[in-house]
């Protein structure tokens, strides 16, 4: 019987091979050394029915624990409008790859271009791109920017607050791109200006990069950052989460010249990983360094608004091997996921799922400090839904016990401690049912 | 048919170059923005920065196309046209008017392997 999605007969395939003048599959790869070839057949089992599929689909899901969240570190359980997904599966988006012709997709550049205005609008910067494909990648472009903007400089400082994927991913990029890395110590849980200021002082740094807030949920001050950091003649990098950006003071506010973050925390599900979305918004003296995508707003030869694809001689397909960077795709989908759900959220809606959070995250603070299993490390400092506490019992035990009791809480982070996170979806009942289960160990 | 002016010097990557003194004031030709079409931003290295002949010291970008600029000689940029960054499209209307950077030469003597007019139309075979 032929395959459902495998159009082509044994004669059909048989006819092809004629036509090229080979005998067999196998003759397609005679420039393939022998040595490099697979003998025998793969340990593949049989194509299944849908049926089967589905079975065994709900089988894997079924191994899933269903937790409740209480971590963060980077990607955040805030809620998603059931509008979201609606909206964003209708064919005319979901079905729409990247428009090579891309005048003709009017639809796609308008909400790419609301996309970029609102996250210009979240970071008080001037430029943003069509975004990227998620924020520690993003961050590492950004990394690479600096030294393509700051002539004859190649270093970049990064603050040992960013979150430990972020530092990851960016010290990967800049390894494969020669950029040098330099990882400056935190003081008292936050970025430090002093030793930033001792590395400046090498006159060979294009960009600090430090975060908005950081990974021990600490929103940074970084008051006489931009100063110090623009004397030395280097770009001041924020690394945010988008959802903060309604509440804390933002990458303009503090003189950034750019902002990346995921903007995962702007109502995209968790989904055990991705797919997440990156962005990127610049000061405007940089905007023909940004890599990637920008769309614009012009006038058709009527007069009527129309929307192009805009500064492309940055991009790699003009610039090839002279571009910042060789991006040339974007998040799209994610991207329009996100522009719904800040239409939908507006500015009040915002700042009401931070407060709510806060909320949520301040009193489970104060609980499990009175449950006398915990030290406070960074008494003071202000949080908004994520925090760290040092355990008096072995972290990864507490995480386990915590799950058992139907909790994803308690995240172990490298240096001894635990973190936690609360969001808008977290009731104070299920708050204080997490409390009871540390209690109970 | 491209201008070509009598008594610059010119490179084979298009840029030209009029000596005063020991300072090279460098553009590109008009055969070059036509090639070019609409400039719409011109990429500068600063004052100060140091220009090897043969390499690149800054980009043109058009409507259609980005192009990098090789300095024809080596030395040291002593001004930069400032005037391009906001008016880019000034070299489309007189590329020999709006020269783009002036280099104090190190090795004056590479002019020797510039080409005159003559030369450089037999080039652009227009």
């Amino acid at each position: 019987m032929p395959h459902p999605y495998l159009p082509h007969t044994q004669a059909d395939i048989q006819a092809m091979l004629e036509k090229i003048g080979v005998k067999t599959l196998d003759d397609l790869y005679a420039d393939v050394p022998q040595a490099c070839r697979k003998k025998g057949a793969y340990a593949l089992p049989d194509a299944m029915s849908e049926q089967e599929i589905r079975d065994c689909f709900a089988a894997l899901d079924a191994m899933n624990a269903r937790l409740k969240v209480f971590v963060g570190q980077g990607a955040y359980d805030h809620y998603t409008p059931s509008v979201i997904p609606y909206l964003t599966q209708r064919s005319e988006f979901i079905t729409a790859y990247t428009p090579y012709q891309c005048e003709i997709s009017q639809g796609t550049l308008r909400y790419i271009f609301e996309y970029q205005s609102l996250i210009c609008e979240l970071t008080g910067l001037d430029v943003a791109n069509a975004s990227m494909y998620d924020g520690p990648t993003a961050a590492a472009e950004a990394v690479m920017m600096c030294t393509e903007c700051v002539r004859k400089r190649n270093r970049v400082l990064l603050s040992a607050t960013l979150l430990p994927h972020v530092l990851q991913v960016i010290q990967t990029y800049a390894k494969f791109h020669g950029v040098d890395i330099t990882v400056v110590p935190a003081q008292d849980g936050q970025s430090s200006l002093g030793a930033i200021r001792a590395e400046l002082s090498k006159e060979d740094v294009a960009g600090v990069v430090v975060p908005s807030l950081n990974r021990y949920g600490i929103v940074e001050d970084l008051t006489g950052f931009a100063d110090t950091i623009h004397t030395a003649k280097a770009l001041l990098v924020q690394y945010c989460d988008p959802s903060a950006l309604a509440v804390v003071k933002t990458p303009g506010e503090w003189g950034a010249d750019i902002a990346v973050g995921d903007g995962q925390p702007l109502g995209l599900p968790l989904c055990y990983g991705g797919p997440y979305v990156g962005f990127m918004a610049v000061k405007k003296d940089y905007m023909r360094k940004m890599p990637g995508r920008i769309v614009g707003q012009t006038a058709d030869k009527e007069g009527r608004r129309a929307f192009v694809l805009t500064l492309q001689a940055r991009e790699q397909h003009i610039k090839r091997e002279k571009a910042t960077s060789n991006i040339c795709s974007n998040e799209s989908l994610m991207a329009l996921w996100v522009i719904i759900y800040l239409s939908l959220m507006g500015p009040e809606g915002l700042a009401e799922v931070n407060r709510i959070s806060a909320d949520g995250a301040h009193y489970l603070h104060d609980e499990l400090l009175k449950t006398g299993k915990f030290q406070e490390v960074f008494p003071g400092k202000p949080f908004l839904k994520e925090f760290v506490l040092k355990p008096l019992e072995e972290a990864i035990a507490l995480q386990h016990r915590l799950e058992a009791a139907g909790f994803f809480a308690a995240l172990p982070t490298p240096e001894g401690y635990v973190s936690f996170c609360v969001t808008e979806k977290r009731s104070k009942e299920e708050i204080d049912q997490l409390v009871a289960a540390v209690k109970e160990g | 048919m491209s201008k070509i002016i009598e008594g610059l010097k010119y490179s084979e990557s298009h840029e030209w170059v009029k000596v005063e003194g020991n300072v090279a004031i460098v553009g590109v030709s008009d055969f070059a923005q036509k090639e070019m079409g609409d400039i719409t931003y011109v990429d500068m290295p600063e004052e100060g920065d140091d220009v090897l002949a043969g390499e690149e010291f800054g980009a043109l970008e058009s409507v259609k196309a980005a192009s990098d600029l090789i300095s024809p000689v080596s030395g040291t940029v002593v001004a930069v046209n400032s005037a391009l960054e906001d008016t880019p499209e000034a070299i489309n209307e007189d590329a020999y008017a709006n020269w783009i950077i002036k280099v104090e030469m190190s090795q004056p003597e590479e002019l020797d392997a510039l080409l005159d007019a003559a030369a450089y139309k037999a080039l652009i075979k227009e």
